[in-house]
């Protein structure tokens, strides 16, 4: 704690120190990213699926491929990414302050981050919804769990979803409230709590890679909540929110379109318009971002398109094995739904 | 007559003229000082409002409203209760009020466990020397952070669960924590409690009293033994008075919970068993410091007077082994309750705790933390104070 508090103040201290030495509105970030040769993405310290590093240090997940993607569109190199963990109190203020550029970690947008912090949702890159998981047994929905403790992570929108079920169901849910997630899932696979409570597909990430018998554990089918997840950039740089936006929007029309990270190449002499508008074969849509032709064309490559990347990090193939569900195509009864490019 | 009007041209001592000037010393350190406020004070200024107008051109909202507003999460453990609509205010309240709660019964217990482990060092018997020892050696030397985390899972992963609790009559063990009868409050408990106060009121003059008797005839009397009976009378007299009553709020077992009585959590338990251990280590240290500097000819003094080993300590030794270790109690008592703050790595809901939550939910990160900030700068005064005037009774009292 005494550590967290620490770096939460020495960011409030920086955030002083920093306004005081520049002008806030200062932030053309796209100049500053191209100068460092670097962009600084600020991520989750370690969700499988989503962003976690693995023992050499190499960071992968559907949140990390958004920096990678972006990466790869700004400044032709996936590599040139510097990830930050942050903790779910640290992550606003680190991007305010201007210590990461980008923010992807499973954040849920909301009127009041979006209204209130200085910071903008650019998109939702995961819909999600709050859950609960707890042993298997009698308890199959969560209205049963009447009186039961549950372990919860501070500092996300989980606890008050999770009250306003209780006092909705009159359910007196008792939460026990963690800093950290691994003492929150740990205190749960304890048998201190009946029940652990974070998005759908946090509890599916915790049990394929931190229960001792997945099989053990039930994911109820109740979610409480709507969480559409998405990155996050500091307002005032509309250049950098748009390319960030329009990064995120064109994987998931690539995938629309069928252009892969395989057949890319192919794909820039399709017949279809569409895609070589997208690959910039045709039309340069890049200047109107401040980018070059092709710079989708380098995102799909690096990271494939949005599907590909939900296959390869959170897909049925995978150990987080999360159905598509709401993060389906539109045309295929999910929400995933991009503004057109042209 | 020349001569003396010399000499009277001097200045009368004490009766300096005050003038701020340059060209005296004084005056020239007068005028550093308001210099280096002023130069603060404008630093701070610029701070604060280079921040406040930087919020305000990103976008962030601040002020200190929120506080006004329903908090609208839950909180496990609360020492007051709280409304569905109750404000951020509350909320930190609840939080203070167990920070408060953990801290006052761990000075309590780690001062009762340091000062036994710091007379044992001392003690003629070799074992229970070496274990003090050993005892204070491990306990300090280990992060106070990992062993909460360590009391966590003694209390969570070694426990039994709820349907296996450990039940010894009405009094229960599991992961839930443990629970215990507690008697329905009724008039009674209320009598029996002023009773108490009336014991502690009459053991203060009875002691006066014996004091005097002992410095007019020498003979002493059983101060300790009267008090304890005469309060524990007037306790039960109370609670005779207030119609006996015998009720109480037995815990049962639930389907989730060990369900009424009273209960104190893991969180709880392993943040109290780890904040005692680890301070009563250092109290132990200080105790043992105040002891030996006490210089052995007291000792051998008071055996000459025919004082007994324990009447040695007591009336002799303790007395002015205190003057050396009040101050240093002092911080140890801080540092317990600063340290209080690692809770949030166990889910206790203490201060930071409720201010981690409100943050995130309001994202008003500097107000959340000035105001943890000033709740523990109260609470660190306040103890400060309470120990300095205990410090000056304890002190020698010239005569």
């Amino acid at each position: 704690m005494k550590k967290m508090t620490q770096t939460l103040i020495g960011s409030v201290l920086a955030t002083a120190g920093l306004l005081a030495a520049t002008s806030a509105m200062a932030g053309k970030t796209l100049d500053q990213i191209k100068q460092r040769g670097q962009i600084v993405c600020g991520v989750n310290t370690g969700l499988a699926g989503f962003s976690a590093a693995d023992s050499s240090g190499n960071w992968s997940g559907l949140d990390v491929d958004h920096c990678r993607a972006v990466a790869a569109a700004v400044l032709s190199d996936a590599t040139k990414v510097k990830y930050v963990p942050l903790t779910a109190q640290q992550r606003f203020t680190a991007l305010q302050s201007g210590e990461v550029d980008v923010l992807a970690r499973n954040t849920t947008n909301t009127l009041n981050r979006d209204g209130s912090l200085g910071l903008h949702f650019i998109g939702a890159n995961y819909y999600d919804g709050q859950g609960f998981m707890v042993p298997k047994g009698k308890i199959t929905s969560a209205k049963q769990l009447k009186g039961a403790t549950v372990c919860v992570q501070s500092g996300t929108t989980t606890e008050k979803n999770l009250t306003d079920f209780s006092r909705a169901n009159k359910l007196n849910l008792k939460p026990v409230v963690f800093e950290k997630v691994e003492a929150a899932t740990g205190a749960y696979f304890s048998g201190r709590c009946q029940a652990y409570t974070t998005d759908a597909s946090g509890l599916a990430s915790v049990r394929a890679k931190e229960a001792k018998n997945p099989a053990a554990h039930l994911i109820l089918p109740d979610l409480i909540s709507k969480e559409p997840l998405g990155p996050m950039v500091r307002r005032g740089d509309d250049e950098w929110f748009a390319i960030n936006k329009w990064v995120l929007s064109g994987l998931v029309e690539a995938e629309e379109y069928g252009i892969t990270q395989a057949n890319v190449d192919q794909m820039k002499s399709s017949d279809n318009p569409q895609v070589g508008r997208l690959l910039g074969a045709t039309e340069d849509l890049g200047k109107h971002l401040g980018l070059d032709k092709e710079w989708l064309a380098r995102a799909i490559k690096t990271t494939g398109n949005y599907g590909e990347m939900f296959e390869r990090n959170v897909g049925p193939k995978t150990a987080i094995n999360l159905p598509r569900g709401l993060n389906n195509q539109w045309n295929k009864g999910g929400l995933m739904y991009a503004a057109p490019l042209r | 007559m020349s001569h003396y009007s010399m000499i009277e041209a001097r200045p009368l001592p004490g009766k300096k003229t005050r003038s701020i000037s340059w060209r005296s010393r004084e005056g020239r350190s007068v005028i550093y000082q308001i210099v280096a406020i002023l130069s603060a004070l404008a630093l701070v200024a610029l701070l604060v409002r280079n921040t406040l107008t930087n919020m305000r051109l990103r976008g962030i909202q601040s002020g200190y409203d929120f506080l006004f507003q329903p908090f609208g999460f839950d909180i496990s453990e609360t020492v007051i209760e709280y409304a569905n609509n109750s404000s951020y205010f509350v909320a930190f309240a609840i939080g203070m009020l167990n920070t408060l709660k953990v801290a006052v019964i761990g000075i309590v217990l780690a001062t009762m466990l340091g000062v036994l482990v710091g007379v044992g060092r001392f003690s003629a018997n070799f074992l229970v020397r070496k274990i003090c020892y050993a005892y204070v050696e491990f306990f300090r030397n280990v992060p106070v952070y990992l062993q909460l985390l360590i009391w966590y899972l003694v209390f969570t992963e070694m426990l039994p669960d709820l349907d296996q609790a450990w039940q010894a009559g009405h009094f229960f063990l599991s992961k839930n924590g443990v629970s215990f009868p507690w008697p329905v409050w009724q008039l009674g408990q209320t009598l029996a409690l002023v009773g108490v106060g009336l014991g502690l009121v009459f053991a203060l003059i009875y002691r006066r009293m014996a004091r005097a008797h002992f410095d007019r005839t020498g003979h002493t009397r059983p101060v300790w033994a009267v008090s304890l009976a005469v309060t524990l009378a007037l306790a039960l007299l109370g609670w005779v008075v207030g119609g006996a009553p015998n009720e109480w709020d037995l815990p049962k077992k639930g389907e989730f919970q060990i369900e009424n009585g009273g209960a104190f959590s893991p969180e709880f338990m392993a943040l109290l068993c780890g904040l005692v251990f680890y301070t009563a280590s250092f109290i132990a240290e200080v105790v043992r410091s105040g002891i030996a500097s006490v210089s052995l000819g007291q000792h051998e003094a008071s055996a000459s007077l025919g004082l007994s080993k324990s009447q040695s300590m007591r009336l002799v030794v303790l007395p002015q082994a205190l003057r050396v270790i009040i101050p240093p109690l002092t911080s140890q008592y801080l540092n317990l309750t600063k340290n209080s703050s690692l809770a949030v790595a166990i889910g206790y809901p203490e201060l930071v705790s409720i201010a981690n939550t409100t943050l995130n939910q309001t994202g008003r990160a500097i107000e959340a933390l000035s105001i943890v900030m000033l709740v523990y700068l109260t609470l660190s005064l306040l103890t400060s104070a309470l120990m300095n005037w205990f410090n000056a009774s304890a002190a020698i009292q010239e005569r």
